[in-house]
């Protein structure tokens, strides 16, 4: 699909409050023109505040800049960014029935009558809600309203499209469905967007890249698979699934623990090291001849598979996921066979 | 009634009934007071506006008098002169203040509720002292264009006064009304090109409807049943409550001052019913 | 900036009806102890007219807060238990009650002092006596005393404390007294403070209700605005200001930001 929209760049723009709250650092950033970034971390990170300086509700502090396609619009208010923003709570205009707020943008810039009513039936149909135009906002569902809100925001050609948790008002099964809805529609639309979310999983299948933000400043950027799989800090591992941070001494490329020793890919360092390995990538083989085992303390059913936690082998204990074809109990010795390339050096500090 | 039974399983159904006959207890004293003095009256207001030599038709003679149906105009048109421009200038003022932070906002504010008590007889006073002949403005027209202007006698000075007792009550409402008012959706209005006055237009004033409706509602209500203001400016009999005064005291036509008044009643009444299906149970005319 | 220009004209605006609201009030204070208002405050300060008001109208200024008490004692002894049982019984007979009680703040004072006159004016004992006055004001006052105890009720939730003493063993009465009553003194407080201002400023009904021997502080301003000269009415309104201005405070720190529409001009 031809991709649409800006590219965007933000140039060392930070964001101190009134109150003195500093609640972005400086952050350079750029996206590509149809690329889907999305913003992910805990609540207090910063992500809204970035991406309402993006949209234009905040200006960013001295020095920094904003530009769309090269131009400087770090002074061009909302009104005139052109931008596309879907509020986490939609805010959808009650005194407006269904077809009147996606036409609104469309109303403001003073496209004739007939051309409306075209473009709020295309996307009526785009986004799945067609029949609904005369509804009044209080008669929709949660599902309904959010796509209200995407089809207005769309509806008159955004350079940039941009969403704070749209799918957090939601309940669970709801989130699932309409997230795969909403992929489709943002590679459909080829739009630049730019995506907030405290939900991990959302990110990861939503996002062409993720930045991980924690305390006002981008802690890691790169694709899903470059965060999950190379973590660039200890948080970032954490945040983004499920994952075990062992403490180990390493030589000549191997790590020794109280369970044994484990090989490592890129262990040229010697000393202390912080490892992290995800549950899954741990295999359960014979614990006789394993040269890394432990006693197996808990074991869980997860529904598609077995979660244990294992002790003894690292000085904390270590969740695995098991498939349901390797029975297990408490007590059980086991061995843990691990790819050397799935574990992954962290640095020392805390963050 | 106030029986305690020692068996358990009745002990719960002991204290319930025992509490429901406590309840009923505490309402007797209210019972008492309001059917002596509101209920009983009341009815034998209604009576007494029956009883004159029209009878029953007295009710529709408020309608079918001409001297009586100006009056009621008057007074219907006053009310709603007074709720349209209060309501403009406290969505002005109210709006502003609500948005605005200013060194010295806490003292405008207390200015512009602080005569939320002042009774009708006072805010006459008011005007007179504004507009009456030793009035303010009087003064300050005479030195400019050397001709005294004094109209609190007027219904010019009644309209004021009508205004000077609903713009705090009214802006209060209003404020509050704004303060809740959802900032998404002004945003949201932004990211989409709108411009300050269409976000005024499509956004804020729809969102404040149910409050205009609301305090307007007791606006009108208010101004409908007013009558220390129009005493005190001693304005010709041009406003309903000073006709039913007067009809009373001096003429002593008892019936259909009781017409008049179970009829002022009844509108009023049934504009603050319409005024809480919007505005929720704490509306009231508030005397 | 047309921001600033808009910015402008609205605080110009509000500063105008906040001074049309202000201003008549605080000339009225300041006539109220001028020696001649005609010369304007050239002619110097003095409390000649105060006095003068002291002399002519100390006993509505007695009888007035006397009225405004009795009321506040009424409405107590009336109001706190009715709360309490409308708020436990809740029912459909509960609602027609509450309606009840809000009708006088729907019907025009006049209305309901001509219904009093009607019904009881032949007793004159009763006619001629401050007690008439009262009974009107005790009937327009109530459902404030009534709402205020019901909203602390509603946010406490005073049905459950209700039966944890029930449960040891206390009778209705010692509730009502040890439980219900001290957890509702916010309520209490804030109507009974609304009682008093709204009893003290009350004309419609009043006027009506008073006969020239029962006369209460604002009937008493009505007589002196027709009939006395402008520095006296003031002085007159002066001290009725000193009265109410303190319990207006009062109110607006207690009752906070909640706004609750309190008014009685009319």
């Amino acid at each position: 699909m031809r991709a649409h929209g800006v590219a965007l760049r933000l140039e060392s723009c930070g964001k101190t409050f009134a109150d003195g709250t500093r609640a972005l650092e400086p952050v350079t950033l750029d996206v590509a023109r149809g690329e889907t970034l999305v913003l992910l971390g805990p609540s207090g990170c910063g992500k809204t505040t970035l991406l309402r300086l993006i949209a234009g509700l905040e200006t960013p502090d001295t020095c920094g800049r904003i530009l769309f396609n090269n131009a400087d619009v770090t002074a061009v208010p909302i009104e005139r960014r052109n931008v596309g923003m879907v509020f986490q709570s939609y805010a959808l205009f009650p005194n407006m029935n269904v077809a009147e707020n996606i036409g609104y943008g469309l109303k403001i810039r003073g496209t004739p009558e007939s051309e409306r009513k075209a473009r709020i039936a295309e996307l009526l149909a785009l986004t799945g809600i067609e029949g609904l135009e005369h509804r009044r906002v209080d008669q929709l569902s949660g599902g309904q309203r959010q796509r209200v809100a995407l089809a207005r925001a769309v509806a008159a050609q955004p350079s940039v499209l941009l969403l704070d948790e749209p799918l957090t008002a939601l309940d669970a099964a709801l989130r699932e469905r309409l997230r795969g809805e909403l992929n489709r529609l943002l590679r459909t639309l080829g739009i630049t967007a730019i995506y907030v979310t405290h939900d991990q999983s959302e990110a990861m299948a939503l996002g062409d890249r993720i930045a991980v933000m924690r305390n006002g400043a981008i802690a890691q950027i790169g694709t899903p698979r470059d965060i999950y799989f190379a973590p660039a800090s200890r948080f970032v591992a954490e945040f983004v699934g499920a994952a075990n941070i062992v403490e180990a001494q390493c030589k000549a490329g191997a790590l020794t623990l109280p369970g044994g020793t484990l090989r490592v890919v890129n262990g040229a360092e010697s000393g202390i090291v912080l490892a992290m390995i995800r549950p899954e990538s741990i295999n359960v083989v014979a614990a006789d001849g394993a040269a890394f085992a432990g006693l197996v303390d808990s074991v869980s059913f997860v529904g598609d598979r077995q979660r244990a936690l294992v002790s003894g082998a690292a000085k904390n204990p270590i969740t695995v996921d098991v498939p349901h074809s390797i029975p297990l109990k408490a007590g059980d010795r086991i061995g843990l066979a691990i790819d050397p390339a799935a574990i992954r050096l962290l640095p020392r500090e805390g963050a | 009634m106030i029986v305690f039974r020692r068996s358990r399983r009745s002990t719960r159904a002991a204290i319930v009934m025992t509490k429901r006959a406590f309840a009923g207890l505490c309402l007797i004293p209210l019972a008492i007071l309001v059917a002596a003095f509101f209920v009983l009256p009341l009815a034998r207001l209604v009576a007494t506006g029956a009883s004159g030599e029209l009878g029953i038709k007295a009710y529709a003679a408020i309608l079918l008098n001409e001297r009586y149906r100006t009056t009621l105009t008057n007074t219907v048109l006053l009310a709603a002169a007074t709720t349209i421009a209060t309501l403009a200038i406290a969505t002005v003022t109210g709006l502003f203040l609500q948005r605005h932070k200013f060194p010295g906002r806490a003292l405008v504010v207390a200015m512009l509720t602080f005569p939320l008590a002042f009774p009708g007889v006072v805010v006459g006073f008011m005007i007179i002292l504004l507009a009456g002949r030793q009035g303010l403005i009087g003064e300050a027209t005479l030195r400019l264009f050397g001709d005294k202007e004094v109209f609190a006698y007027s219904m010019g000075g009644l309209f004021l006064g009508y205004l000077y007792f609903s713009i705090p009550r009214v802006i209060l409402t209003i404020m509050a009304a704004v303060e809740k008012l959802d900032p998404s959706l002004e945003e949201a209005a932004r990211a989409l090109g709108a411009g300050p006055w269409a976000v005024y237009r499509d956004v804020v004033l729809p969102g404040l409807n149910p409050a205009f409706i609301a305090s307007g509602a007791i606006a009108f209500a208010t101004a409908m049943g007013a009558f220390g203001t129009a005493f005190t400016l001693a304005t010709d009999v041009a406003v309903l409550p000073m006709l039913i005064y007067t009809e009373f005291t001096l003429s002593a036509n008892f019936a259909v001052a009781a017409a008049l008044s179970v009829g002022l009643g009844l509108v009023t009444w049934a504009i603050l019913a319409l005024a809480r299906t919007y505005g929720g149970a704490t509306v009231a005319a508030a005397g | 900036m047309r921001d600033r220009a808009i910015f402008a004209g609205q605080l110009i605006f509000t500063l105008l009806v906040a001074a049309f609201l202000i201003v008549p009030a605080l000339l009225s204070m300041l006539a109220g102890v001028t020696a001649n208002y005609f010369r304007g405050i050239r002619s110097g300060l003095t409390l000649q007219w105060v006095l003068q008001v002291w002399e002519l109208y100390s006993d509505t200024i007695f009888r007035s807060f006397l009225i405004a008490f009795a009321a506040l004692a009424v409405t107590l002894v009336v109001g706190v238990p009715a709360a309490y049982a409308l708020h436990i019984r809740n029912d459909r007979l509960s609602r027609a009650v509450e309606e009840i009680i809000t009708l006088p703040l729907a019907i025009p004072g006049l209305a309901i002092a001509l219904a009093l006159i009607l019904t009881y004016g032949g007793f004159a004992g009763f006619r001629g006596s401050w007690l008439f006055i009262l009974a009107g004001h005790a009937v327009f006052t109530l459902p404030f005393m009534v709402r205020a105890v019901l909203a602390v009720f509603a946010t406490i939730d005073i049905k459950t404390l209700d039966e944890g003493a029930a449960s040891l063993g206390a009778a209705p009465w010692r509730r009502f007294r040890d439980v219900i009553v001290p957890n509702a003194r916010p309520g209490i407080l804030a109507g009974s403070l609304m009682v008093v201002t709204l009893s003290l400023g009350e004309f419609n009904l009043t006027w009506m209700l008073s006969t020239p021997l029962t006369k209460t502080l604002p009937v008493g301003l009505a007589d002196s605005y027709a009939s006395m000269r402008l520095e006296v009415a003031s002085a007159y309104t002066l001290v009725f200001f000193v009265m109410i201005i303190p319990l207006l405070i009062a109110m607006q720190i207690f009752a906070g930001t909640r706004g609750s529409a309190v008014g009685a001009a009319r």
